[in-house]
């Protein structure tokens, strides 16, 4: 265990190095590009590829290409260049292609504010591709954190045969802070598994319908001589586009399979909510003044609590039906017009009022602005009720 | 069990359950796969250590009848794919097998920066002048004046020289065939897989279906007698004046550096 002031961008690419990343591709792009500038010289280092690609289209798309040859592959970009990768997102899904992409996230629409935090993007990375597909994606609100979930990216890509995301942002990416580095020995890694080298009558995307059954993947160049496809495909990769009964298999198994490894994909941190009234959906950089705002409240003789999702999707939305039993009202802030607050109220279903706190012009959601709309708005309601 | 009558050589790269091809008569796209295929063939490469790229679109199917490592992405992006494939694994010989709007117009960023870098992959780039899969819509390399479904009265604009376009940003091997020149073709490729850097074959193809009804082109053979007559060999173009070449195109080895 090493001891390092870092960037929540280098401890990302650290993590990466650390969990078998070998191979990147990217574009600059402010607030992401200290990903990219440090890969370039700590890829080198473990024998890995680096290369700055003329756009984000083509990077995403050499990652697929070194992924499908082996590799575990990463990108990086923000909101712009997530649009522009989000039709070769689709292509990974179907291919079933591991592949990490890190957005931190800055605010739009557009070009935006380039170089301040939002969480704007958080549907563009369930919905953004065409087509009804699954992704997973974690949110990180601190450097160890981004370190953390990084790893937890990687695994997931590996072990689903599918594309992952990082949701970090602006705040997260560029802030310093002292963490304590893994030993890389210790980390609980998941590779994707391999057929035999002999197999006879290999096909890479033979499974059960549940889901929970992972093909193995296999690597270009090893003599399987099998076609990774973008349209609907059978069993062994090939075009199925006049089959309906097998388009209707694919698309429901690569989203089961997400739906199926749920519980192992959804990382959350519960704080002070045993006796809670008001519960706090937060996360991201947004969870750091939520989890002030539970100590200020606290301090009141409030009894306020924080659900820190570090997982966004798969949505973690048993924890919310569990505590939307106990509490009386929930509060979700984020840094854009309401975007997670929809899926909390789906699983509350108006058994009790979810209040929305959002920014958008690219500062900070302050604890103090948390603590009064708990006070003034949400304990002043409850009364009323009662 | 579908028979290829294809001939020895050819029976060995086929996946015989996949065909018959999706090509409509005439195309050119079964000739150029099959001359491939012989350049393939003669140029000695492990066929298991090799990668076939594939576009979208009729050129976007020539991969999907042969048994290889094959991966057939999203429009435009297949030389970008390439480019992961062989920076990780660079004992992989990588060939891109891709039509002109493919290559030239989604993907025409991707096709000038591997060029730039003089990534060592082969691109196949299937000319044939047209999108024939969407119904006939002009391409990047529709000539002047001719017409398609987007351009009913004729292109008013100016087509791509794949080849120009590729030796100046950097390519060091360009050459071009036609699906006339089988033979021409087969060796171009062969010379092209061994080539160490950026290769480029560009293949005049026809479309008989739909450039072909659109310009009132006639048969596929009459498209084919076309390419024989307006395709003129690189080493004799040196001697010839720019009116005698207004019309027609170079083919043979361009670059080899």
């Amino acid at each position: 265990m090493t001891r390092e002031l870092l960037q929540g961008n280098e401890a990302c690419v650290e993590a990466a190095i650390a969990a078998g990343v070998r191979f990147f591709a990217g574009y600059p792009i402010t607030p992401a590009t200290e990903i990219a500038e440090r890969l370039a010289w700590r890829l080198p280092q473990v024998d890995g590829v680096f290369i700055q690609m003329e756009d984000e289209i083509g990077s995403i798309a050499a990652c697929i290409g070194a992924s499908v040859a082996g590799a575990k592959a990463m990108t990086a970009t923000s909101g712009p260049g997530v649009s522009l990768m989000l039709e070769n997102l689709g292509f990974a899904v179907i291919s079933e292609t591991p592949l990490v992409v890190v957005n931190v996230m800055r605010g739009g629409p557009s070009t935006g504010l380039p170089t301040f935090p939002a969480q704007m993007d958080v549907m563009q990375a369930r919905w953004g591709a065409h087509g009804d597909y699954p992704v997973v994606a974690y949110a990180p609100s601190s450097v160890r954190e981004t370190y953390d979930l990084t790893v937890q990216a990687i695994n997931a890509a590996e072990m689903l045969r599918t594309p992952t995301f990082v949701l970090s942002d602006a705040m997260v990416g560029h802030m310093r802070e002292a963490i304590d580095l893994p030993d890389p020995s210790g980390l609980n890694l998941m590779e994707r598994s391999r057929p035999e080298p002999d197999e006879e009558d290999f096909a890479p995307h033979r499974a059960g319908g549940d889901g929970s059954d992972i093909p193995p993947i296999a690597r270009f160049g090893d003599g399987f001589r099998f076609h990774v496809d973008s349209n609907v495909h059978d069993e062994y990769g090939f075009p199925a586009t006049e089959r309906h009964d097998i388009a209707d298999q694919l698309i429901r198994r690569l989203n089961n399979k997400v739906n199926a490894y749920a519980d192992e994909l959804i990382i959350v941190e519960e704080i002070q909510l045993e006796d809670a009234e008001v519960a706090i959906f937060a996360f991201g950089s947004t969870a750091r003044s939520a989890r002030e705002a539970v100590e200020m409240a606290r301090a009141k003789g409030l009894r306020v609590g924080l659900l820190k999702a570090m997982t966004l999707w798969p949505f973690p939305q048993k924890h919310v039906e569990r505590i939307t039993q106990r509490v009386n009202a929930w509060v979700v802030p984020e840094m854009n017009l309401g975007q997670m607050v929809n899926e909390v109220r789906v699983v509350v279903r108006g058994r009790s009022p979810v209040y929305q706190l959002n920014r958008v012009d690219g500062l900070l959601i302050e604890p103090q602005q948390i603590l009064m709309l708990i006070e003034q708005q949400v304990l002043s309601q409850m009364q009323e009720v009662t | 069990m579908p028979r290829l009558h294809t001939g020895d050589l050819l029976d060995r790269y086929y996946l015989p359950d996949r065909l018959p091809t999706i090509w409509c008569p005439g195309c050119g796209l079964g000739t150029a796969t099959a001359a491939f295929l012989r350049g393939f063939d003669q140029a000695g490469i492990d066929r298991d250590k090799t990668v076939l790229v594939n576009g979208i679109g009729c050129s976007g199917r020539t991969a999907a009848y042969l048994d290889f490592d094959v991966l057939k992405g999203t429009h435009g992006r297949a030389i970008a794919f390439a480019t992961g494939i062989k920076l990780f694994r660079p004992e992989l010989t990588v060939v891109v097998m891709a039509g002109d709007g493919d290559t030239l117009a989604i993907g025409g960023n991707h096709f000038i920066h591997a060029a730039r870098r003089d990534l060592d992959i082969t691109v196949i780039l299937l000319n044939n002048q047209i999108y024939g899969m969407t119904g006939g819509q002009v391409s990047p390399t529709t000539p002047s004046g001719a017409k398609a479904s987007t351009a009913p009265t004729g292109f008013s604009e100016q087509p791509f020289d794949a080849c120009k376009l590729a030796e100046a940003a950097g390519a060091s091997y360009v050459a071009r065939a036609t699906v006339h020149h089988t033979q021409l073709l087969t060796r171009l490729v062969r010379d092209a897989l061994r080539h160490q850097g950026f290769s480029l074959v560009e293949v005049i193809s026809q479309c008989p279906q739909q450039y072909g009804r659109w310009n009132r082109s006639g048969t596929a053979l009459d498209m084919l007698d076309w390419q024989k007559e307006h395709a003129v060999r690189a080493e004799k173009a040196t001697n010839m004046s720019p009116q005698e070449l207004a019309d027609k195109f170079i083919i043979g080895e361009i670059v080899n550096q």
